[in-house]
């Protein structure tokens, strides 16, 4: 494992490289695609992409909570979590390029 | 919303960029993640969220159906956590 942290700075890189647009547009598209897909999530939608993965928005109702550290008692309130489910095509290439 | 929906969207967006060089551009976002996290890479996208490689240990299954043990190999896999932005987001209002 390399142990490297990418950022939007090396998937603009990436397009700038792909596509022949300025970085700073390639910057731009890689921000508009997150955007888009931000969107759609709060809107409620359930976004998937065929052999990356599927994000989803799940409802979860309210809960009493504890504390770890004092053992009080607080209540939690109802939210909306988002889950990312890896497509196999992922979960596949993921596994095989970390084997040991 | 599937992908060629999102790349509409882009494209919609973007009238001065040829539909195909959009499809490109979303298609080779989502590629280098995977290839990132097919390296051992994690990705952070503030706001978004992270993509990381969680590693699970081996260890002794069973086989639901015949209670078999069976030794299952150090794996790994993808993991994503939701950035606090797009988590605050999801709940306002």
């Amino acid at each position: 494992m390399s142990d490297k942290t990418l950022t939007r700075m090396d998937l603009s890189e990436s397009v700038f490289r792909e596509v022949g647009l300025s970085r700073n547009e390639s910057a731009q598209l890689v921000e508009s695609v997150l955007s888009h897909v931000s969107d759609a999530l709060v809107a409620g939608e359930t976004v998937k992409i065929s052999s990356f993965g599927t994000f989803s928005v799940r409802d979860k109702s309210a809960r009493v909570g504890r504390n770890p550290k004092t053992g009080e008692e607080v209540p939690i309130s109802p939210r909306r979590v988002l889950t990312f489910r890896p497509s196999h095509l992922m979960k596949d290439r993921v596994a095989k390029g970390n084997k040991s | 919303m599937i992908r060629s929906e999102l790349i509409q969207k882009v494209a919609d967006e973007n009238p001065h960029l040829y539909q195909r060089d959009v499809e490109r551009i979303v298609n080779t976002i989502f590629e280098e993640i995977i290839e990132a996290m097919a390296r051992g890479d994690r990705v952070e996208l503030r706001g978004f969220g992270a993509f990381s490689v969680k590693q699970r240990d081996a260890r002794v299954g069973r086989n639901p159906r015949t209670g078999e043990s069976v030794q299952v190999e150090e794996k790994h896999v993808p993991f994503f956590k939701t950035g606090k932005l797009l988590r605050d987001r999801l709940n306002e209002g």
